[in-house]
């Protein structure tokens, strides 16, 4: 198994490389994310002008039909080159939703402005209490008219700061932790009763905590079916997630290859250590497992396998750890360097930290895994 | 664990514990003391440590000491890292003293040692540089005699809080034609001196702990030298020793696991899976720990009866730093999502952080922890050092 890339993805490939050489190397990423806003709305008109925004969503709804396999393309060279903007926020998470449990008049009404760029989403689901899991719900929706007023708080909400539109989890049944009762709800961002308190995540991007008092929502797919939307939403965001990781890998691995061949102490080269030779290639072998895990999840993905989720979760973990601990080893043999601010080694170290906490770290998933095998 | 202390020893351990219950400043039981405090404040408990004749339990009595036996001085070091205390500016008083008081001459033993122990000089270290880390030997900066000056130029990286230093010890080279390690000396530099730039450099955690030091055509008094000219590969490497014997770090590895455990508690219910892994994870790193504690104390006892420990120190070096490492990973795996935001330094107030104040520090923590198998010899090296010294490989 090897995904051979048709002219198409090819094609993807090659302009979403040639725009981010030309305008989103290391320095230009640390201006966007030291920016008042934190992120580049020049930058996410190109990725729009581009049709990244675009490729993943069907034909039907508004895109240009390249499903999990062209999101796989761009989040992996989003991932060498440390991409701020909220592209799995706005496109896989909240695009996703709309496509896929969203009524054709919401399609209609939000794809077109998520695919032309002119609007930012996000999804807000966690909670103080919630740790990983989507049922943990405590913010409450009431019906009132033909819409919905939301009460509560979100927590960590990543890209809140940035966005126009909300996807908000919220109980319109049922008690804090039940699975059924939990139903989603498209929140304006800039509407009454809707507050944030925004902060800086790890690895350089923006947050906030949401707190929701009788806020106006829409209903996004069916009332306390949530849970199962969101459970598919995560499964699509770990493909990229997860492509987002091997890149940023495969960055740390040339980048600590090339120093181990330059950097000289004891008068050679430390890669020619033996100790530090078998390190780089065990950094070598994960990297290559990873992105085959990758591959074999964003091509079931594609096909929508019966048995996609377990394998989302044992992706999610297996390549989250091969991640932290490529990451690890890059800090380490880069030495003090490795902890600078200034170099890229350590903000990969942080962004692969900050994946493997979205959605559920790898100990998580593996015991997803492990649950989904055995209820099976 | 306790070692087994005669009734002497228990008496001094119950007044160091008293003593530091009783004076510790309030004011330094910050979230991060190692990045929260201002100089004054980090200088406070050092002077309430001079004042009490316990500022440098390493010094023999007639520089200042407090005169005191190997397992006093454990007892003490176990006391004070268990309370938290934040240790005095390990720079000053476990590095450059003991090198002044060992090797120095007698103007330079009057003129810095006071100094030292009252708080009154800040000193940093001057070794690595940007071609040199832990190949050491192959320091570049140099010092060239001019009559009675030496005219230093060169580049130091990695030095620890150097923004707040007075002094700094440096190797330097002074003969460029001799083998790496025999043309290097030991030289004490003003920081005020013209031609010394500090340059901050931040790291992955956000904070400002190291600098690069720039020198250029700094004049230094031949007087400044410490020892012989060419000799001062000798007395760094007796400097590393004293760098190196107190990483074990039981204590703070101990206060980390005990709040871990509180934030599991809080963080995860017991009904949750992943509750008992985290149990199980804490319990193995609680084991660690134990056996860790278990030779520190063994190598103490030996100590005791005038044993010389050889390279233990490297062992406690690696364990201690991987014990922490894989501490302030698990703490910031049990904040689960809080795990995304960081504190913004320079700390102030004003500042947003979301999530219990106990998660308020697991990020950077974390990110900074993981200098500690880099730094002081990395973990490399210290392995290479028991392959060579103890296995005779």
């Amino acid at each position: 198994m090897d995904i051979q890339f048709t002219e198409e993805q090819e094609l993807l490939r090659s302009s979403v490389q040639r725009l981010l050489r030309d305008q989103y190397d290391f320095e230009a990423r640390r201006k966007i994310a030291a920016s008042e806003e934190g992120f580049s709305r020049k930058q996410w008109a190109a990725f729009a002008e581009l049709g990244l925004l675009a490729a993943p969503f069907s034909e039907a709804a508004g895109g240009l039909g390249g499903g999990p396999l062209s999101t796989m393309i761009v989040m992996h060279e989003f991932g060498r080159h440390l991409v701020v903007e909220p592209f799995v926020e706005t496109v896989v998470l909240a695009g996703g939703l709309i496509e896929h449990v969203g009524t054709p008049e919401q399609q209609q009404s939000f794809i077109p402005e998520i695919v032309d760029g002119s609007k930012v989403w996000t999804l807000a689901w966690t909670e103080k209490a919630s740790r990983f899991d989507f049922a943990n719900v405590t913010t409450r929706a009431r019906r009132e008219g033909s819409d919905y007023v939301l009460t509560g708080a979100k927590t960590m909400v990543i890209a809140a700061p940035w966005a126009d539109y909300l996807i908000v989890s919220a109980r319109t049944a049922g008690d804090d932790r039940d699975r059924g009762g939990v139903s989603l709800f498209v929140v304006d961002r800039r509407a009454t009763g809707v507050d944030l308190q925004s902060f800086k995540t790890i690895d350089g991007r923006r947050a906030a905590e949401v707190s929701l008092r009788d806020a106006r929502g829409q209903l996004l797919g069916a009332e306390g079916e949530g849970v199962a939307a969101l459970e598919a939403c995560r499964d699509r965001a770990i493909g990229a997630l997860c492509a987002e990781t091997v890149g940023a890998i495969g960055e740390l691995n040339a980048a600590t290859l090339d120093y181990s061949k330059t950097r000289k102490q004891f008068g050679t080269t430390i890669g020619s250590f033996q100790v530090l030779q078998h390190r780089m290639v065990d950094m070598f072998i994960a990297h290559q497992e990873a992105l085959s895990l990758m591959q074999h999840l964003s091509l079931s993905l594609s096909a929508g396998d019966s048995a996609l989720s377990r394998l989302a979760s044992g992706a999610k973990s297996k390549i989250g750890y091969a991640g932290k601990f490529v990451a690890d080893q890059a800090v380490q043999l880069h030495g003090g360097m490795g902890m600078t601010d200034e170099l890229n080694v350590g903000h990969y170290f942080k962004r692969i930290s900050s994946i493997n906490i979205q959605f559920g770290d790898p100990a998580f998933h593996v015991l997803r895994y492990a649950q989904l095998d055995a209820a099976a | 664990m306790e070692l087994n202390l005669s009734r002497e020893d228990a008496a001094f351990r119950d007044e160091v514990r008293t003593f530091i219950a009783e004076n510790y400043p309030q004011e330094m039981r910050v979230p991060n003391p190692e990045t929260d405090l201002t100089k004054e404040q980090s200088l406070l408990w050092h002077r309430i440590l001079h004042k009490r004749g316990w500022i440098a339990p390493l010094w023999p009595r007639e520089y200042g000491g407090p005169g005191w036996s190997v397992t006093q001085r454990f007892i003490f070091e176990q006391e004070t890292s268990r309370a938290g205390t934040l240790p005095p500016l390990a720079f000053s008083v476990t590095m450059v003293g003991p090198v002044i008081y060992t090797f120095g001459n007698e103007v330079q033993k009057k003129k810095f040692l006071p100094r030292i122990l009252a708080g009154e000089d800040w000193w940093c270290q001057g070794y690595s540089e940007p071609g040199s880390g832990s190949d050491l030997a192959t320091v570049r900066t140099k010092a060239v005699r001019d009559g009675d000056h030496y005219i230093v130029n060169g580049h130091k990286t990695w030095t620890t809080l150097a923004q707040h230093a007075d002094w700094i010890f440096c190797l330097v080279r002074t003969d460029p034609n001799a083998k790496p390690q025999s043309g290097i000396s030991f030289l004490l530099i003003d920081m005020k001196s013209p031609g010394v730039t500090v340059r901050p450099i931040i790291t992955i955690d956000g904070s400002h702990e190291v600098n690069d030091v720039f020198l250029e055509d700094v004049r230094v008094p031949v007087e400044n030298l410490v020892g012989e000219e060419n000799k001062g590969w000798t007395y760094a490497k007796f400097l590393l020793g004293n760098e190196r014997t107190s990483m074990a770090g039981i204590g703070r590895s101990t206060r980390y696991i005990t709040r871990l455990k509180q934030i599991v508690k809080a963080e995860i219910p017991a009904d949750d899976p992943a509750h008992l892994e985290f149990l199980r994870d804490i319990a193995r790193i609680e084991l660690d720990v134990l056996a860790l504690e278990a030779t520190e104390l063994r190598v103490v006892a030996q100590m005791a009866r005038g044993i010389d420990p050889g390279p233990a120190a490297s062992l406690f070096k690696i364990r201690g730093t991987e014990i922490f490492q894989d501490i302030t990973e698990l703490t910031h795996r049990a904040i689960g999502n809080y795990g995304l935001a960081i504190r913004e330094h320079p700390v102030s107030a004003n500042r947003f952080m979301p999530g219990p104040d106990y998660g308020h520090t697991a990020s950077e923590k974390y990110l900074n922890a993981r200098k500690l198998s880099i730094y002081g010899g990395s973990n490399e090296i210290q392995r290479n050092i028991i392959a060579k010294a103890v296995l005779g490989l």
